[in-house]
């Protein structure tokens, strides 16, 4: 690969505006974990399968391993790290957590930004449609019904709260 | 819950939900892989594997490759074995058992497609994967030997002609007069059972970081493992490193299931170039690389057959088990194990006599097999319930009835099987009540007549099972492998008064963290949050075997509960030394040292582990605070403590496309004391679904060349959310008395019966049309082949 080929990428990462030259090869998940040290996101099957590398482009799920870098001149991205710091998932994370719906963590950063895109689209999502819309991530080792329930618990929280008013950002400050 | 342990109140975790500490950094973004992890001066390492099933390498070119940008440094078979002295994977317990010196490299001949013959070492992993594809290799095809059916025939080319055969291993049980009790059987059925070969995938690929500096010969190694201390005796060994030179790490690890537990070829090579170039030099298998060299498994034949009598006792069941195993035994557990294990478990809920039992492990040119989840239990679990409930049928009675009938009695232990497997106390009755009663069998048997009435065909199918858990050294050590069956806990108490706990057990999701995090501190009697466990760093933990065979909350907790009562004892002595009274009136409860008459604080543990840290000065002369202890446990009562359990499923066939719908799935499992609840549970169900995946989705698929034809996860099908069913679960629990703690396994009691399950359940949809499958996994096809549809 020569110079001549290579990007001069800016974009915003997790509220960070970050530049660098990529090649114009490199995916979205290589230029997060090697270039910006995000390792929170994960490659799982490298091919667009297994949702190990989700993440958030100005609001919607993309895969990591099948978006060019280069493409993303000017976009918006956020990764668990930067849902994690702004507080947006803590109760998500909270749920997750109680209700042990991780073993190894390797496919739950993935985990949780597509539960979150789906809590975003459809916040009273029911067991069938959080199952379906997760059909795309991959875990190995819970069997899936502790994911479900952790997103159904944290659904039923958040409707409550916006009629409570602000438990589910209680929630969020109690989990950080 | 309560366990009968004495001593742990009231600070008690155990068989409380206490939610793992160390989720948090995981649910965070910050879990610290293999592949998350920098070194100054890395290396990437790509591979060039054969294309080829087998075939002869007549030249491999490396010149291109070498000249590539960012490439460091290439190396063939040749150039590795420098580096890596070859391995045999045999070992002295399983009699007559052959296998050939295996590579990290292949020298000269490939044995299956996916087999590394080349590695390159380049600044970034895009220009190692760049340049080996320069790299010019010259094959000459030799005949593969892809059906083990066929393998032992001498028209069959010999993959090791040095072997004479292609035989691996072969063993026969036979408890006598078994013909006599098959021609006095009232009934006798028989099947043949067919297992797909599948594989683990784990979400996290295989990954190696190893580092050699040569001015020490010091030797780091950060890998994915379950057995540090394994792999640190094999790196030593096959590198001539002496052992204390090297120390072997696992971080987190992204799911094990048996697959990296291993000694895999390609990782040797990266230990044997981080030797040679005396640089840190990393590697990550792709999807691809993972599909045809992460060890494949349960690929079996198994015909069975049953004898009953009148009444629906069993009078004799006899196998004939014939597995592939690929080219080579792997190293150092060897690919013997899985058939072993189906000739031990096969029949082994039931009391009955007469048993005889055929193994033959054959050679091929497919990736190794070797131990994956459950090792041999899905296969033994099927092949027993799939020819029980077929006896059922034959006799026209209730499959829960003939179970019941069959089972071995709970006041029967110890008991010793017709294969010759020990006992200690089992729990069948009770599971099964349990079951019937939490799926409310009648109530289903009753909806599944009516609807069968209306068109819909549903099906009920059970699957009783027993596990292999908390292995003595008969698992292993017996046969000559250098693989503990012990394992260490090191407790240091800090001058806070909180615990630091160092385990030999090893953590891949399981929760072996939060475990033994309950266990010290119900035994210590500080509050959980106060014990910090470490794990992984063979620097750093007592030897152990690691985690595997569900021996981690069994041995690992054992230890874990001993250390934790001797560092109390230390804990109350210091406190007497300080308050000059006797240590018999002193208890340990919450962190504080309280009065055993009054329970009334007499001394914070802070306070007494402050002085016992930084003013012994104040302490009689005599006195010495002893504030780290370690002790190691090993079970030697039993070969394994056995658990047992009971699963059933509620499935719909669609008889006009062959689609199986999961509608619900209920485990019963006696794991003896519960540590963690949720942990158990999540084990069992996390372990189901991987059953269910070999049984309707997982099979590496093969051409007759030995090409895998779906080495992708887009092809290569596993369970995901949509199509999973919700799983309720109960618990009876029988502690081992083999152990304080009482522990038992249960990481594997899942993925053991789920397969057994779900045929039987399949199998009783399709009864009404006298279709039968026996064949996993159960696709749309081989259903409707059954029904004779296609």
């Amino acid at each position: 690969m020569t110079t001549e080929h290579i990007v001069n990428l800016t974009l915003n990462v997790n509220g960070e505006s970050v530049s660098r030259a990529v090649e114009p090869r490199t995916h979205l998940i290589d230029f997060l974990r090697n270039d910006l040290g995000l390792t929170g996101s994960h490659t799982g099957c490298e091919h667009g399968v297994c949702g190990a590398c989700t993440v958030l482009v100005d609001g919607e799920i993309v895969r990591g391993c099948l978006t060019l870098a280069c493409q993303l001149q000017g976009a918006e991205v956020q990764t668990v790290e930067g849902l994690t710091e702004s507080g947006a998932i803590a109760d998500l994370q909270t749920a997750f957590h109680q209700r042990n719906a991780l073993q190894c963590g390797y496919c739950t950063p993935g985990m949780l930004v597509c539960a979150t895109a789906l809590l975003n689209q459809k916040p009273h999502a029911s067991r069938e449609e959080i199952r379906e819309y997760l059909s795309g991530n991959y875990c190995r080792c819970t069997g899936y019904e502790a994911i479900v329930d952790a997103i159904e618990t944290t659904a039923k929280n958040r409707s409550a709260g916006k009629k409570l008013g602000a438990a589910a950002n209680t929630t969020a400050k109690e989990a950080a | 819950m309560n366990a009968p342990v004495p001593g742990l109140k009231p600070t008690n975790y155990i068989g409380q939900d206490v939610p793992r500490q160390n989720a948090k950094r995981l649910l965070a973004g910050r879990g610290q892989f293999t592949d998350d992890l920098r070194l100054p001066r890395e290396l990437h390492a790509a591979f060039v594997r054969s294309p080829h099933a087998h075939a002869r390498i007549v030249s491999l070119n490396l010149d291109a490759a070498r000249k590539a940008p960012g490439v460091f440094w290439c190396g063939n078979g040749q150039d590795m074995a420098r580096a890596v002295s070859p391995w045999v994977a045999t070992l002295t317990h399983f009699k007559g058992m052959k296998s050939a010196p295996q590579y990290a490299i292949a020298l000269n001949r490939a044995t299956w497609q996916g087999e590394a013959v080349a590695i390159i070492t380049a600044q970034t992993r895009a220009q190692a994967e760049d340049a080996a594809q320069l790299v010019e290799v010259e094959y000459e095809p030799l005949p593969a030997v892809t059906d083990m059916e066929t393998a032992l025939d001498a028209a069959t080319p010999v993959i090791h002609p040095d072997l004479g055969d292609n035989l691996a291993f072969t063993r026969g049980v036979d408890t006598g007069e078994v013909d006599a009790a098959f021609a006095g059987a009232h009934l006798v059925v028989e099947d043949t059972f067919r297992m797909g070969r599948h594989t683990g995938v784990c979400l996290e690929p295989r990954a190696i970081t190893a580092d050699f500096n040569p001015s020490e010969q010091q030797l780091n190694v950060t890998m994915g493992t379950q057995a540090p201390h394994m792999m640190r005796d094999i790196f030593a060994k096959h590198l001539d490193l002496p052992e204390s030179n090297v120390r072997v790490m696992a971080r987190d690890v992204g799911g094990s299931f048996g697959i990296k537990v291993h000694v895999y070829p390609d990782e040797m090579a990266i230990v044997g170039a981080a030797k040679l170039l005396g640089r840190p030099v990393r590697y990550l298998a792709d999807r691809l690389e993972s599909m045809t060299t992460d060890i494949h498994s349960r690929h079996h034949r198994v015909k069975g057959k049953i004898g009953v009598d009148k009444d629906g006792k069993i009078i004799a069941i006899e196998i004939d088990d014939l597995t592939g195993i690929g080219p080579y035994s792997v190293y150092p557990r060897t690919s013997a194990v899985e058939g072993n294990q189906v000739v031990n478990l096969t029949g082994g809920p039931y009391d009955f006599k007469h048993y005889r039992a055929e193994l033959r492990v054959v050679f091929q040119n497919k990736t190794p097999t070797c131990q994956y989840r459950a090792v041999g239990h899905p296969i033994a679990v099927a092949v027993t319930e799939g020819l029980v409930d077929h006896a059922a049928q034959a006799l026209g009675m209730d499959p829960a009835e003939f179970r019941r009938r069959n089972l071995i009695a709970d006041d029967k232990y110890p008991f010793t099987s017709a294969s010759g497997m020990k006992f200690e106390s089992l729990s069948h009755h009770a599971c099964l009540d349990k079951l019937l009663k939490l799926m409310d069998y009648e109530g289903l048997r009753a909806e599944q007549k009516a609807l069968r009435a209306k068109g819909v065909q549903r099906g009920i199918g059970l699957a009783a099972l027993i596990e292999v858990t908390n292995p003595s050294a008969a698992f292993y050590g017996v046969g000559g492998a250098r693989i503990s069956s012990q394992d260490g806990c090191t407790l240091r108490l800090e001058p806070t008064g909180w615990v630091t706990a160092i385990t030999g057990v090893t953590e891949q999701g399981q929760g072996t963290e939060g475990i033994i995090s309950q266990v010290v501190a119900s035994a210590v009697g500080v509050p959980v949050e106060h014990v910090r466990v470490i794990t992984g760093d063979t620097d750093v933990t007592p030897y152990g075997g690691g985690t595997w065979a569900s021996r981690g909350a069994g041995i690992g907790g054992e230890a874990a509960l001993q250390a934790g009562k001797a560092l109390k004892a230390n804990v109350l002595a210091l406190a007497a030394a300080i308050l000059n009274r006797d240590a018999a009136g002193l208890d340990l409860r919450a962190a504080q040292i309280v009065d055993t008459q009054t329970g009334e604080t007499v001394l914070a543990l802070a306070e007494a582990a402050r002085i016992g840290q930084y003013r012994p000065d104040t302490l009689p002369r005599a006195f010495q605070p002893e504030l780290t202890v370690s002790r190691q446990y090993g079970q030697r009562d039993y070969p394994f403590i056995f658990t047992n359990g009971i699963q059933a499923s509620y499935v719909e066939v669609d008889p006009d496309t062959g689609f199986v719908k999961l509608l619900k799935h209920w485990m019963v499992e006696d794991c003896g004391t519960i540590i963690n609840p949720a942990l158990v549970d999540e084990q069992l169900r996390g372990g189901i679904v991987q059953g269910i995946g070999g049984a309707l989705f997982e099979e590496c698929l093969y051409d007759d060349t030995g090409q895998m034809l779906n080495a992708t996860l887009a092809d290569y099908l596993v369970p995901m959310a949509a199509e999973m069913p919700d799983m309720i679960l109960g618990h009876v629990e029988t502690p081992t008395k083999s152990s304080e703690l009482g522990a038992k396994g249960a990481g594997e009691a899942g993925t053991a019966g789920a397969p057994a399950a779900i045929m039987n359940a399949i199998n009783d949809a399709l009864a009404p049309f006298k279709a039968r499958v026996t064949e996993q996994p159960f696709t749309p096809e081989r259903i409707l082949r059954a029904l004779g549809k296609v």
